[in-house]
């Protein structure tokens, strides 16, 4: 099996910052084989297209998924409105994730706002071996630090604005990172001018780079071809889909 | 359990569902979910002659009770379809209508002959994508360029030749008509009604196309009243489609005149939403006793 589509019990709802949401869910076979970088496909009542959520938290054992999302919307106003003990309807694990090398010695995961909860799955396997760079617009929409600290890893917390953590963008900790060596891979999620950035940074240092992208999307598995992101592909532009084959891309093959 | 078969120019379908070309693919992402001889066919994504990398994104955008898709017709090509995904497709024990387009006649034709050398069903051509600039949509609109590609083509294949139509037009009967005149063995209605979303923040549209093709709940009104039109209007049978989401809702569109139904952007909200029409519509003919499908067929009792 691929991915499934079901509806699933919410265990655990929180907000975790302003207009932010956890849910734990209950979906074991999902849980079994989901990967970090993958997302889930959340049906919302009274809505034609449904809401890809990336996956924060992979956990096998216990039969859960955690996913974190923002409200930016109806429809993901509508989501949040659901409870504990609710059933959420999910076409899940969908897309390529992360690739993970278990011979890195140093990664560096950059997660910018909403693009943050896919690096915990990251974080989780990496532990020690990882530093990782969030940045956010405030210091009231900042998420998942004892998280990423509960994990092993180092981080490193940025606003914009400055009013918690270094004032500045996460590109600034990481070019630092990047020329003081030793890193094998970076992995990050967000806003494309800071997956624009990192991509160059990563190319400049030699280091290995995957980046996660979002694009507006209908059937989330391939068939629609309604996500296209420009790719290269044996030196030819290639319209590859964010559904299917990513949402995590090599950097090197996503065309800006 | 009413039987839910029915014939369409000749070629018996178990049921009468078909996922709509462009929402389905080649039926492999869907293959993962439920298996494929479930339906009564599969409309495949639209081919063209040569590979298409399609419009750049964003392609979708969300509407009230539907959505749009300025996708751009994007395909492998119609060597690809050919050699890699027909081959598989006709393993699956549905019947295949292999949607194509071309930008200029000669290009449908070649396609045609293409198609015609296969084991495919149906041909279903395509006059109405809305998202390419040239052909698409500028064969759908006229009645005189909807006949001179419909009787191109029509020499080119024997194979039953559906010509899916579109509703961006003044009147869609005369172009059913006119494309019976030249040759059709079938029509299918409707293609995506035209469409734009602006976003009030910035200014800008949503779709990188500006404007895109309007499907889902949202339109179904129109496609029942364009079905029932056409079905008026001409003697070949006619797949209806638009915005179809229940079992319920294909009901009400075969007795408006369709002799079978596609299925398009419910699948988006559903993925199994084919299999559960199926299912519905069975439930229905049973509670009122109708024992076949083929018995409501255009049986709507204008005032």
């Amino acid at each position: 099996m691929k991915y499934t589509q079901g509806k699933y019990r919410i265990l655990k709802k929180s907000a975790i910052a302003k207009e932010m949401y956890s849910f734990v869910i209950e979906c074991p076979e999902v849980a079994a084989i989901a990967q970090p970088g993958q997302f889930v496909h959340i049906r919302v009542d009274g809505f034609t297209l449904r809401r890809p959520v990336s996956i924060c938290e992979i956990n096998a054992e216990k039969g859960t998924l955690r996913i974190v999302f923002e409200i930016r919307g109806e429809g993901t106003a509508v989501m949040a409105r659901l409870n504990e003990g609710d059933l959420i309807d999910m076409l899940a694990p969908l897309g390529h994730g992360f690739t993970v090398d278990p011979e890195y010695k140093r990664v560096v995961l950059i997660g910018g706002g909403i693009g943050t909860p896919p690096m915990l799955p990251l974080a989780g396997i990496y532990g020690e071996k990882a530093s990782v760079i969030t940045g956010f617009r405030s210091a009231n929409a900042v998420i998942l630090q004892e998280d990423f600290k509960n994990t092993g890893a180092e981080t490193i917390l940025c606003t914009d604005d400055g009013t918690l953590g270094i004032h500045g963008f996460v590109t600034q900790p990481f070019e630092e990172l990047a020329k003081s060596g030793g890193i094998d891979a970076v992995y990050a999620c967000g806003p494309m001018p800071m997956l624009k950035n990192i991509a160059r940074i990563a190319a400049e240092n030699g280091i290995h780079c995957e980046i996660s992208l979002e694009e507006r999307m209908a059937c989330g598995i391939g068939a629609c071809l309604g996500c296209a992101c420009r790719t290269k592909k044996n030196d030819e532009e290639y319209f590859a889909h964010v559904c299917k084959e990513g949402p995590v891309f090599n950097a090197e093959e996503v065309l800006w | 359990m009413a039987d839910l078969s029915v014939n369409v120019c000749g070629i018996d379908f178990k049921n009468p569902i078909i996922p709509a070309s462009g929402v389905f693919g080649y039926g492999r992402e869907y293959e993962e979910l439920f298996p494929l001889s479930k339906l009564g066919g599969i409309a495949t994504k639209g081919t063209t002659l040569h590979r298409r990398n399609g419009n750049l994104a964003p392609r979708i955008a969300e509407t009230p009770s539907g959505m749009l898709n300025s996708v751009g017709l994007q395909n492998p090509g119609i060597d690809h379809f050919i050699d890699v995904e027909l081959p598989n497709l006709l393993t699956k024990d549905t019947v295949i209508l292999a949607n194509f387009a071309g930008s200029t006649v000669e290009e449908c034709v070649e396609a045609a002959e293409k198609l015609d050398q296969t084991d495919v069903h149906m041909l279903e051509l395509n006059i109405s994508c809305p998202n390419v600039k040239q052909g698409g949509a500028a064969f759908g609109t006229s009645c005189e360029m909807a006949a001179e590609v419909t009787s191109q083509v029509r020499k080119a294949t024997s194979k039953p030749l559906v010509v899916k139509l579109s509703p961006n037009v003044t009147s869609i009967a005369d172009i059913a008509k006119a494309v019976e005149a030249a040759g059709a063995d079938a029509v299918s209605l409707i293609n995506t009604l035209l469409g734009m979303r602006i976003d009030i923040n910035t200014g800008r549209p949503i779709l990188r196309n500006n404007v895109g093709g309007m499907s889902g709940p949202a339109v179904f009104p129109i496609a029942v009243r364009m079905v029932w039109q056409v079905a008026n209007a001409v003697k070949i049978p006619v797949i209806g489609m638009g915005g179809v989401s229940s079992g319920k809702d294909a009901i009400e569109l075969m007795m408006a005149g369709a002799s079978a139904v596609q299925v398009g952007a419910a699948i988006f909200t559903d993925p199994y939403a084919p299999i559960k029409i199926i299912d519905e519509m069975n439930e229905f003919l049973d509670s009122k006793g109708i024992s076949s499908v083929k018995e409501i067929i255009g049986t709507v009792k204008p005032w």
